[in-house]
Parts: structure tokens; C-alpha cells; sequence
């Protein structure tokens, strides 16, 4: 099949979760409530009173953590939720009988996961931003591409697990067991370009911006090359 | 005829465990410069590891062989590996815990080969919990996260090497004393016979639970029971 067929199917099935994302919002609306509740667990864990006043300060550069293991556990929970919507209506086979090739389900289903997931980004960032002032917004692109790629790579990499997942028995358990272990460098590039851009650091952040850029290359090479073996019904 | 090999095999590195505490505490020599006594645990250290890194690559390389074949041989070594993985993996992070609480004095340091082998240890442990509790058609997907797994070591070690590097380069090996280098030998042959031996067991009682799987079904199809 043409490349260009491809992607276009990918983009019916994208706008299809969308559309249905649109309409519910259940998982956009869910995520985002749980990410404001984690944020606001995580000021009650690190935040300390300064010694001057009765301030409270945030704990060193703990901010780019905060940013990233939020959005990390929330996309977990919206991750199981893009496919067990397909599952409880039975719409999965349907998905896999029509004339779309495996891969475009899987593109489809990533680009609707990064959307609803950089949505979500875009209200909680600027929202972790007014709860810990500590300037890092003060680098906006480097930011905006770290978050970018860091959720790009998750989308990627999430979608290929969940999929597989979707006919193993306890699937909502064992995704984190499979996920988070292959998401480490990820993880650590996020951290690492999140800090390099919250202290001016750029050089530090396109740095790691690259390495995140590298693994999502790789894992989309290996995701393309290998889902069509492993989702069969 | 093959379980008399593998007996003589057991009793060999049955054997040889017993006498590799003496060949490594009398004839071995101190390491005379820096570490002085708790250098021994490295005669069980460095093999374990080895066989640590041997495991996850047989794993890695059966279960692409399994998704290209869909042999049901390659899975049960597959399997093997995984299990035997997380066994000498406990025993290297355990070894070296107690060795550098004595060189390091903290029990765990976050240097880049450390956290590597702890990462890779808990990719295994991932694996063999979802051969366990997947369910159906656990095995594909054992497979894809032993496949991706393996896809991401060189990236795991890029992104944790530029941490701060507290553990000895591997070109120790290569320059150990003689002395020590024919102990040091001597661990790392009964360390393989031993996981070799494992490895192969645990393939066959792998490969006779698919039969029985198997029979059981085609007698459930025949109407049987």
C-alpha cells in the first residue's frame, strides 16, 4: 500500500477517536483531573517552609519531576481507556476486518493518544507553572519541544503495548509492568531537557530534545516493523 | 542416555561450587592495593552478571525468532532465559550490594551500571510477570516486550552513562593476574555449566507443559472429556 494511503487512513481513524474523545470528553476530563490531583499530592509532598517566613518553597529543581511523572500516569490511565472503549463495544473487530492496514490503526490510534495527551499538557504545564513559580517557563520553545517529543515518544510506545495488551486477561496491571520499564530513557531525556530549559541551560535541553528524537525514531522503526505480527485476532 | 549427561553435569558443577570456595580463598591471591579481602566476592559477582547478560540476550534473540517463525521451541527457551534472567540477576545485584557496602560503603550507588542492571533486571521481571498473569496469548506479547526491550538497552545505557561511573571497567578482566584469572576462569565455567544445565530443564518442562496444553486440547475437540 502507498505511504500517502496510509496516513490517510491513520488520519480517518485519528479523527474517528476524536470525534467520539469530542463528544464524551470522558477520557480528556478524567486525565485532566487526575493530573491537578497529582499535582497538588506532589505540594503536599515537597514542598517545605523556607526558614525566613511561613513561605512554602519548592524543593530545588523538582519541577521538571512533577511535570513529567504527572503526565506519565495520567497518559497510563487514558492509555487503557482509547482501547477499552473499543473493546466494550466490540468495535476492535470491526477496526481490524476493515480494508485499513494494521499500521494505519496503529498511527490512527498514537495520533489520537498524543492529541488528547498535549491537551491535557497544555492545561496542567502552565498550571504547575502558577502553583511553583520558579521561572521555568521562561524558555518557551525548548519547553514546548521537550514536551512535544516526550509525549510523542509515550503515544508511540503506549499505543503499541495497549494494543497488544487488549486480549491479555489483566491488562490494566500488567501495562505499567510493561510500559514503564521501556520508557526509562524517555523518561530521562524529558527530566533532563524539562531541567536544561527551566535553567536556561538550552544547550543542555536540545541535547536531550535529540535523544528523545532518536528514540522515537527507533521505537516507531520497531513498532512499524513488528505490529502486524503481534496484534492478530 | 541424555539424563545421565545432564546428571554428570549436575554433579560436575556440584562439585565444582563446593571446591571454588577453597580455590578462591587459598589459592587466589589478596588483592593487595585498594580492596584487600571483599575483592573475593568478585569470583561470583562478575560470573553471574555474565550469565545475567547471556540470559537476556538468549531471551531477546528467541523471542524474535519467535515472532518470525512462531515456533513454539523458541518460546519455551525463550521462557528459560527469562526465568533463569531474573534468578542470576538477583544474585548480581544481591553480590554487589554486599560488595560495596564494604568498597563504597553505601549499599547502592546510582552509577550508570548499576541502574542499567537494575533496569534490565526489572525488564525481565516485567516479562516473566506477563507470561504469568497475561492470560491468553501472553506469549505474543512476552515476546514484543522481550523484542522492545532488548531494542532499548543501548538507549538505557546512552541516557545513564552520563551519570557520574563508580563501578570498575570491564577491562578488568582482561588484565587480571594469572593467578587469579585461573580462579576467576574456573567460577565463570562452573557458573555456565550451571546455567546451561538450567536453561535446558527449564526449556523442557517449558516444552512438556505445551504438550500436555496441547493434548489436552485436541482431546477436548476429539469430545474425550
Amino acid at each position: 500500500m502507498e505511504p500517502v494511503e496510509v496516513l490517510q487512513k491513520a488520519m480517518i481513524i485519528a479523527k474517528k477517536d476524536l470525534r467520539v474523545e469530542f463528544r464524551s470528553r470522558e477520557i480528556f476530563s478524567t486525565m485532566l483531573f487526575f493530573s491537578v490531583m497529582v499535582v497538588l499530592l506532589f505540594s503536599f509532598s515537597f514542598l517545605k517552609s523556607s526558614s525566613k517566613d511561613s513561605e512554602m518553597i519548592a524543593m530545588g529543581e523538582m519541577v521538571p519531576g512533577i511535570i513529567w511523572i504527572t503526565l506519565l500516569f495520567a497518559g497510563t490511565l487514558g492509555l487503557g481507556r482509547t482501547f477499552e472503549r473499543e473493546r466494550e463495544t466490540g468495535t476492535m473487530r470491526a477496526l481490524l476486518l476493515s480494508p485499513a492496514p494494521r499500521i494505519s490503526l496503529f498511527l490512527g490510534k498514537t495520533i489520537g493518544v498524543f492529541v488528547v495527551l498535549a491537551l491535557v499538557a497544555l492545561f496542567v504545564v502552565p498550571l504547575i507553572g502558577l502553583f511553583f513559580d520558579n521561572g521555568f517557563l521562561s524558555n518557551m520553545p525548548e519547553l514546548c519541544v521537550s514536551l512535544l517529543m516526550g509525549i510523542l515518544g509515550f503515544s508511540i510506545v503506549g499505543t503499541f503495548f495497549a494494543a497488544m495488551l487488549l486480549q491479555s486477561r489483566a491488562r490494566d496491571v500488567l501495562l505499567p509492568v510493561v510500559l514503564f520499564p521501556i520508557l526509562i530513557p524517555l523518561f530521562i531525556g524529558g527530566i533532563k531537557s524539562t531541567t536544561g530549559a527551566a535553567t536556561g541551560d538550552t544547550m543542555e535541553a536540545w541535547f536531550w530534545i535529540r535523544f528523545m528524537l532518536t528514540y522515537n525514531v527507533v521505537f516507531l522503526t520497531a513498532a512499524f516493523w513488528s505490529f502486524e505480527s503481534l496484534v492478530i485476532e | 542416555m541424555k539424563k545421565t549427561v545432564y546428571g554428570i553435569f549436575a554433579l560436575g558443577a556440584m562439585a565444582a561450587f563446593v571446591w571454588a570456595p577453597f580455590r578462591i580463598f587459598y589459592e587466589a591471591p589478596i588483592q593487595k592495593t585498594v580492596l584487600f579481602f571483599n575483592q573475593k566476592i568478585f569470583y561470583y559477582h562478575v560470573p553471574c552478571a555474565s550469565m545475567l547478560f547471556l540470559a537476556v540476550i538468549i531471551c531477546g534473540v528467541a523471542s524474535f525468532g519467535f515472532l518470525k517463525t512462531r515456533k513454539g521451541v523458541y518460546d519455551d527457551v525463550a521462557l528459560a532465559a527469562g526465568d533463569c534472567s531474573i534468578l542470576f540477576g538477583a544474585i548480581t545485584l544481591l553480590t554487589g550490594m554486599i560488595w560495596a557496602k564494604p568498597a563504597w560503603n553505601v549499599w547502592w550507588q546510582w552509577d550508570a551500571r548499576l541502574t542499567m542492571s537494575l533496569l534490565l533486571w526489572m525488564t525481565m521481571v516485567g516479562y516473566v510477570l506477563v507470561r504469568r498473569y497475561g492470560g491468553l496469548g501472553a506469549e505474543r506479547l512476552a515476546a514484543g516486550l522481550a523484542f522492545l526491550g532488548s531494542v532499548n538497552v543501548p538507549l538505557v545505557y546512552f541516557s545513564v552513562k552520563i551519570w557520574r561511573t563508580f563501578h570498575p571497567p570491564t577491562s578488568t578482566v582482561p588484565n587480571l593476574p594469572t593467578s587469579m584469572a585461573k580462579v576467576f576462569g574456573f567460577c565463570m565455567l562452573t557458573f555456565l555449566v550451571f546455567f546451561v544445565l538450567l536453561l535446558i530443564l527449564r526449556t523442557k518442562i517449558a516444552e512438556n507443559k505445551r504438550r500436555i496444553y496441547a493434548c489436552n486440547e485436541q482431546g477436548l475437540d476429539a469430545g474425550l472429556f
